[in-house]
């Protein structure tokens, strides 16, 4: 899994792109569910409990663990996790507009 | 991850909010998402391997910019002031390409092989018909996404490479997604061959903010546009600013809705950052720095930075007014010495960056060294705090006696000179200094000052090696049209004077 990986969730709508890639191979899911690779429709795997608190569009989320950072392209009703841990949502700079 | 994934992000969180163009007849961001993904496809059925602009900038910039990016191919904006057979030259390099230009643009490199022409006014029904051919996109995030050719003020232009991972990178490290209040727009008006006009197409549709592009810079036209289109946001070049300050102390109606000012591409004389301060105490002003090579900012002086700055009693706060602020969190910056050696704070040398979204890459070689910094061939010094201070070019500097000296210090002394509303320090041939600095100086309307006055004025603040051996009193200095001094041109005049 490189920086740049579209990825797809199996249970909703989300789908993100790895912003940075971890340092060894991890399982990314949505929704309790392994997300796919590349584009293609919307999965149907069941949402597991515990993790249907939603991805946002546009949020950062990260893994420190791993190193792993995914940026959510389109939202949905699962959450994102990396082996199971759940994603926290990486706090946005707030730099002033310069161009 | 390419261009067009911030586009689909904006179309995907705020369909129906205005992404380009007036209140009265602007594109959304679904609509902009629409034709470009057509035009793209259009493009691509082309089978070229460019998408040129020959033109001044418009509404078409967007749609051109993520057009290209959907066809996986390079957008080329290319400098339509420069002379014909520049201009054909470089219109060569790219076949075979869509040029997008208006007749008389295209009408200058009509005789090159391999180019289509397609008109502005085009763009609409091209992309329209492309509709139909668009099928699934597949980003690649290494692909050529911007060739930009270097202004050249000190050299032969060079073509900037600029992939899409390293002004995606840029976006994503330096812009909160849809962090824009709805009501926010802000008016382009540097050139699409600039930098700053190709990134604030993408910085502007990540934050979800209005885009308003004005064609050709005038002070008025920029001030009447503001104001009509309520623009809350604006960057502009140092020259623009002083000749916008001019019209708004004469007009005294201020800019009610303007809200953001950033300024960049080249050093702004203190005393026009004080008197924007004063002139528009409600604005929040931006002094950015960056280059064509590293996608735009890698610096920043913000507004909290500025009011503390022009409030502080304390000279090593005050004079942060004049520095670039600091570095972005996701970049590093180096001041090294001629032996590539980091020097300590407060000691000048050559300003060295690295991060994902420097380049560093021509068409020619790539510039970057193992470790990934890029050598800037600017120079200046980083001080206690981490503020940058940009002197100006490594090839301007002055080499008088043993001693290097740089322009920027002596220049920001005589414009502190209240007869003086222009200045520019080179270095001429000399037989017994190697160099000796020169200066060429623009008086206010209606002051006087001699000479021997303006000596007297540096010497007193700097010392003597820095002082002017002559000071040429000139009704204007040579800059290009994005506000660049062009030193090579003003060295040959005083050489020869």
């Amino acid at each position: 899994m490189k920086a740049g990986t579209r990825l797809r969730s199996g249970v909703c709508t989300a789908t993100v792109v790895v912003v940075r890639a971890p340092a060894s191979p991890v399982s990314v899911e949505c929704g309790g569910q392994p997300m796919a690779e590349g584009a293609g429709p919307a999965g149907e795997a069941e949402l597991a409990p515990g993790y249907d608190g939603g991805a946002l569009l546009g949020k950062r989320y990260e893994d420190p663990a791993s190193g792993l950072e995914l940026l959510c392209t389109k939202g949905g009703a699962g959450s994102l996790s990396v082996d199971g841990r759940l994603l926290s949502v990486k706090d946005a700079k707030s730099l002033p507009a310069s161009d | 991850m390419d261009l067009t994934m911030l586009l689909e992000m904006a179309a995907e969180g705020c369909p129906d909010r205005l992404a380009v163009g007036t209140k009265a007849d602007g594109l959304s961001y679904a609509q902009l998402q629409d034709r470009a993904r057509g035009l793209g496809a259009e493009l691509k059925a082309r089978g070229v391997q460019h998408v040129a602009m020959v033109d001044v900038t418009s509404s078409a910039l967007p749609l051109l910019v993520y057009g290209a990016s959907y066809a996986g191919l390079p957008f080329v904006p290319l400098n339509y002031r420069l002379a014909d057979a520049q201009l054909q030259a470089m219109v060569t390099r790219i076949a075979p390409a869509v040029v997008v230009a208006p007749p008389e643009q295209a009408a200058r490199f009509a005789d090159v092989q391999g180019i289509e022409v397609v008109s502005p006014d085009e763009l609409g029904a091209l992309a329209e018909k492309g509709a139909a051919l668009a099928g699934e996109h597949e980003p690649d995030g290494d692909a050529v996404a911007v060739l930009l050719f270097t202004s050249g003020t000190s050299g032969e232009p060079k073509g900037a490479v600029l992939r899409a991972s390293h002004l995606v990178s840029y976006v994503l490290s330096s812009v909160e997604f849809l962090g824009a209040d709805e009501d926010e727009a802000i008016l382009v008006s540097v050139p699409p061959y600039h930098i700053a006009g190709i990134s604030s197409v993408l910085t502007s549709v990540y934050a979800g903010r209005r885009m308003v592009q004005l064609a050709s810079f005038s002070p008025e036209a920029w001030v009447e546009l503001a104001r009509r289109e309520a623009i809350t946001q604006a960057m502009v070049v140092p020259t623009m600013l002083g000749r916008i300050l001019e019209v708004l102390e004469r007009d005294g109606q201020g800019l009610p809705a303007l809200r953001h000012l950033s300024y960049g591409g080249g050093r702004m004389p203190f005393t026009v950052v004080e008197r924007a301060l004063a002139l528009l105490p409600d604005v929040d002003l931006v002094n950015a720095y960056g280059l064509t090579e590293t996608s735009s900012t890698i610096a920043v002086l913000g507004p909290q930075e500025h009011r503390d700055a022009a409030a502080s009693e304390d000279p090593a706060v005050r004079r942060r007014l004049g520095s670039v602020g600091r570095p972005l969190p996701s970049v590093e910056i180096e001041v090294r010495d001629v032996d590539g050696l980091a020097v300590q704070a407060g000691e000048q040398g050559e300003i060295y960056v690295r991060g994902e979204q420097v380049s560093g890459e021509y068409l020619s070689h790539r510039a970057l060294d193992e470790e990934g910094w890029f050598p800037t061939r600017d120079r200046g010094w980083l001080d206690e705090d981490g503020f940058l201070y940009v002197d100006g070019r490594a090839d301007d500097v002055i080499v008088r006696g043993a001693e290097n000296l740089s322009p920027g210090e002596i220049e920001d002394v005589l414009l502190a000179h209240p007869a003086v509303a222009e200045a520019a320090v080179v270095g001429i041939p000399d037989t017994e200094w190697g160099e000796a600095v020169n200066a060429a100086v623009v008086l206010v309307a209606g002051r006087s000052a001699t000479e021997q006055e303006l000596q007297t004025w540096v010497r007193e603040r700097l010392r003597s090696s820095k002082t002017p051996a002559r000071v040429h009193f000139l009704p204007a200095l040579p800059h290009n049209e994005t506000g660049k001094l062009l030193r090579r041109v003003l060295r040959d005049e005083l050489a020869t004077a």
